[in-house]
């Protein structure tokens, strides 16, 4: 387990190494001067030549990536057009906004979604499975700006339970954070509560044709044994890989709930800093997330092989 | 007498629940006593599963209704008990154990959990005691080293050792009864041998009521008391062992008795002149598992066989799974490469020319599968599927659609046939579309890879008659795959006998198969269940022998 483990790690620093050449790449083999780029319409011709050192520009390529990486392993991504601050202060700001949000959001959609998924497919063809159902191609139709700001009229500005808007760190207290974090959480996991379910509504419905399900049964335990301990775990490979990506996009991005709640996540950074041309940043957002794809997607294969013992890499 | 253990009475089970759905068994009765095994024999579709399921209450639900009748455990009615109570009943009273027994355990709990949830479920025994009450039980079904293959998962234990976990499970709580549906039919022959006399000898010492249901007349042979014979969902006769495979009363039985091949190989013919059209030497194939890091494994699936085969002649290789029977064949085909030795067709080498030159020489070797279900398109029409070869090799589409239309007919089917689809044909009629695909191109070698395994006996018998026939109208030669020493027995000229990837014994087929010299090729007649019995000729085969001489 271990031995494979660190097999996979290292796996993944060839992959991390291509998008770093590629981010690298992303500024140097755009069409015209990096730095006229980087400078932006109004640069005056020292700024310009500032650019070019700061980055190195003067040097040839492959000095330049050497130094870079070596920047980027000590945890410098450089500095911010816009704002001059460095940049990984600026996405240090954000990651907890984010993460909080995320994990909170995965945490419901599973709590809610698998049981749902269960009980749909055990009632298969029943009204219960069509409702199941039903709710989940609503869960995906509309859209979560719309659930947002119900959520908002209704539980904040009507009933006055919980503030509109904003974020507060965990760690100034559980309360605030709470409060704040009940809201976005409930309108975001709309959408992943309707995914889970019905992937685990399939995935236990292949399962449940399966001879072994039959052979449950025919000890004569009951149907709640033969579903959790038989039919889930089975089942259970198909929605640890939704599941796994569902978290992967929310962490890096989910701009909309970010904006309707007015929460300081890196979806809004990576859009404004998108619209704004701000390359530093935008390079260290690709690097991040695919990072986080990469983490993700080593965690998904540890839980395949804990699931499965058939699964040995 | 003792009361029935298993009493089944007038017992109907119709499609879905409105009055009027076909019914798919109807009014059939058949009780099993104490001690006794009842052999529940039919073919494909005849309600066999569905007499079991039901007994289980394991029907799907909604589809499948027992509209009226009574099935009785014990004296118990089980068609109108609670579900509560039919569960209290599985395990404790009745048991099964199934066809697969790949398939039949979870794959991702340790045997000895699953056995033990039977008991968690049952019974309030303590851990200890229940753990050793499985072992003990593991023991009686003669698996070795328990302690390891109770932290095993399934996928580690042979198909023989999950067979005998499925037996320690159903049998763990001593029910009254025992239903065995196919138990032993995806095993091999030397492995049913040993389920079959385990199942015996636990049945003896544990009193159980057996329901074995099986379609192959051997097994039938080797472990019924009493047998009922199933045909559409009805009884067509029911009796002693010895009585209905003696003195069947009914045509239905005796023209499924009259089906099963004889292990006793046909006369031989002539030894043969013709030209060699296949020959392999020393052909090999060694799979490499790559590792990412490390050293990789390797399985030597085939290891250096030699054959040939002759015009006209029907050369078959008999051996278990995994022997590389298969793989042989699939590589004389070379739908895989193999990776040493030759293969020459009609006097010319194939083994290692590129895929683009061997093109022109496919066509001279064609293959049938197993599984008719799978090996035809669904979505293409019959006669586009046979008619598909000629066109790629340039015949045109008018031309070869006639042919197909002639193969047809060859194969016994309807000319008309051309327009329709897989799905409309039944499983042995499939077969025959699939040889009639094979002989589009005219080949020289006919590679037929277990083609009638999956086929019913009655249907079996006519599918090797057809191969027969058209060896003798078109001269064709055959390289036939089995596992079954019966159907071997029948169609072979020669016979090669594999088993792990090696040629153990090879010669003619009435020389091998009544005079095996290797000790395996012997082992493999021994297990041959039923092989006592001549059952086209209504007797044991030592009668027969007794009348002759």
């Amino acid at each position: 387990m271990l031995g494979y483990l660190i097999r996979r790690v290292l796996a993944a620093v060839p992959v991390m190494g291509v998008v770093a050449l590629f981010v690298f790449l992303l500024l140097r083999l755009t069409p015209g001067d990096p730095a006229a780029i980087l400078a932006g319409d109004n640069a005056t011709p020292e700024r310009l030549e500032r650019i070019r050192e700061s980055l190195g520009l003067n040097e040839p390529l492959i000095v330049q990536f050497i130094t870079w990486v070596n920047k980027l392993l000590h945890g410098d991504l450089g500095t911010s057009l816009i704002s001059n601050l460095p940049v990984m202060k600026m996405i240090g700001q954000r990651v907890e906004p984010s993460i909080s949000i995320a994990l909170c959001t995965i945490i419901l959609a599973v709590i809610v979604a698998v049981p749902l998924g269960v009980i749909a497919a055990w009632k298969h063809g029943t009204w219960i499975d069509r409702f199941v159902m039903g709710l989940s191609v609503l869960g995906f139709s509309v859209p979560v700006f719309v659930v947002g700001y119900v959520l908002i009229e209704v539980f904040a500005i009507d009933l006055r339970l919980v503030p509109v808007q904003g974020f507060r760190s965990i760690f100034n207290g559980f309360g605030p954070f709470f409060e704040r974090m009940i809201l976005p959480t409930c309108a975001l996991s709309f959408i992943y509560i309707a995914l889970i379910a019905r992937m685990t509504r399939a995935a236990m419905l292949d399962v449940l044709g399966e001879d072994y399900v039959r052979t449950a049964r025919a000890k004569g335990i009951n149907e709640v044994a033969v579903m959790m301990r038989h039919a889930l775990r089975n089942a259970a490979v198909p929605v640890i890989t939704v599941i796994g990506t569902g978290f992967a996009l929310l962490i890096s991005g989910v701009v909309v709930t970010e904006s309707v709640f007015n929460i300081p996540g890196i979806g809004r950074l990576t859009v404004d800093a998108v619209l704004a041309r701000d390359y530093p940043v935008i390079q260290a957002m690709i690097l991040l997330t695919s990072l986080i794809y990469v983490v993700v997607n080593l965690l998904i294969d540890v839980a395949y092989t804990l699931l499965d013992p058939r699964i040995r890499y | 007498m003792t009361n029935p253990v298993l009493d089944i009475n007038n017992l109907v089970v119709s499609v879905g629940k409105k009055p009027g759905g076909a019914k798919i068994i109807d009014g059939i009765s058949i009780q099993v006593r104490e001690r006794e095994t009842l052999c529940l024999v039919g073919e494909s579709g005849s309600g066999k599963s569905v007499t079991s399921l039901t007994t289980m209450g394991l029907l799907p639900k909604g589809t499948l209704v027992p509209t009226s009748g009574s099935v009785k455990l014990v004296g118990e009615e089980l068609l109108t008990a609670t579900d509560r109570r039919l569960r209290q009943l599985r395990a404790t009273q009745m048991a099964m154990i199934f066809q697969e027994p790949m398939t039949a355990l979870n794959p991702v709990v340790p045997v000895g959990r699953q056995i033990d949830e039977v008991l968690r479920a049952h019974t309030k025994l303590d851990a200890r005691a229940r753990k050793k009450r499985i072992l003990d039980m593991m023991e009686q079904v003669r698996l070795p080293q328990v302690e390891r293959i109770f932290a095993s998962y399934p996928h580690r234990l042979s198909g023989g050792q999950r067979q005998r976990i499925m037996i320690a499970m159903a049998l763990v709580l001593e029910p009254k009864l025992l239903i065995a549906d196919e138990p032993t039919t995806a095993l091999d022959v030397t492995t049913q041998k040993q389920i079959l006399t385990l199942i015996r000898d636990l049945q003896r010492d544990h009193g159980t009521a057996v329901l074995f249901i099986t379609h192959d007349m051997g097994v039938v042979a080797e472990i019924a008391d009493r047998v009922a014979v199933m045909r559409q969902g009805r009884l067509v006769e029911t009796g002693p062992l010895e009585t209905v495979l003696r003195n069947p009363t009914m045509e239905y039985t005796r023209n499924l008795l009259a089906s099963v091949p004889s292990l006793v190989p046909r006369p031989p013919r002539e030894e043969s002149r013709e030209p060699v059209v296949l020959e392999a030497n020393d052909l090999s194939k060694v799979y490499k598992e790559r590792a990412f890091f490390g050293k990789g494994r390797e399985v030597v699936a085939a290891d250096k066989v030699t054959l040939t085969l002759r015009k006209g002649r029907t050369l078959g290789i008999v051996g278990e799974s995994g022997s590389g029977k298969s793989t042989v064949a699939r590589c004389i085909v070379r739908l895989i490469d193999p990776t040493s030795g030759g293969v020459r067709l009609a006097g010319r080498e194939i083994s290692d020319i590129s895929r683009r030159l061997l093109q022109p020489h496919r066509q001279k070797i064609q293959i049938v599968f197993q599984d008719p279900y799978r090996s035809l398109n669904p979505r293409v029409t019959v006669g586009e599927s046979i008619a598909e070869g000629p066109i790629n090799y340039g015949t045109s589409h008018a031309d070869a659609m006639k042919r197909a239309r002639e193969l047809l007919e060859l194969v016994g089917l309807p000319a008309d046939a051309v327009s329709r689809y897989p799905h409309q044909f039944s499983g042995g009629q499939r077969q025959r579309i699939a040889i009639a695909r094979a002989l589009a191109l005219d080949p020289d070698v006919l590679v037929a890879d277990e083609a009638v395994s999956a086929l019913d006996v009655s249907v079996q018998a006519q599918v090797l008659e057809l191969l027969d026939e058209i060896q003798k109208r078109l001269g064709i030669a055959i390289l036939f795959i089995t596992h079954d020493l019966r159907v071997a027995a029948q169609i072979c000229d020669e016979v090669v006998v594999m088993q792990h990837g090696r040629v153990v014994e090879q010669g003619p087929a009435a020389e091998v198969l009544t005079h095996p010299k290797e000790a395996y090729t012997k082992a493999l007649l021994d297990a041959a269940p039923g092989r006592d019995w001549d059952f086209a000729n209504f007797r044991p085969v030592a009668e027969g022998v007794g009348a002759t001489l």
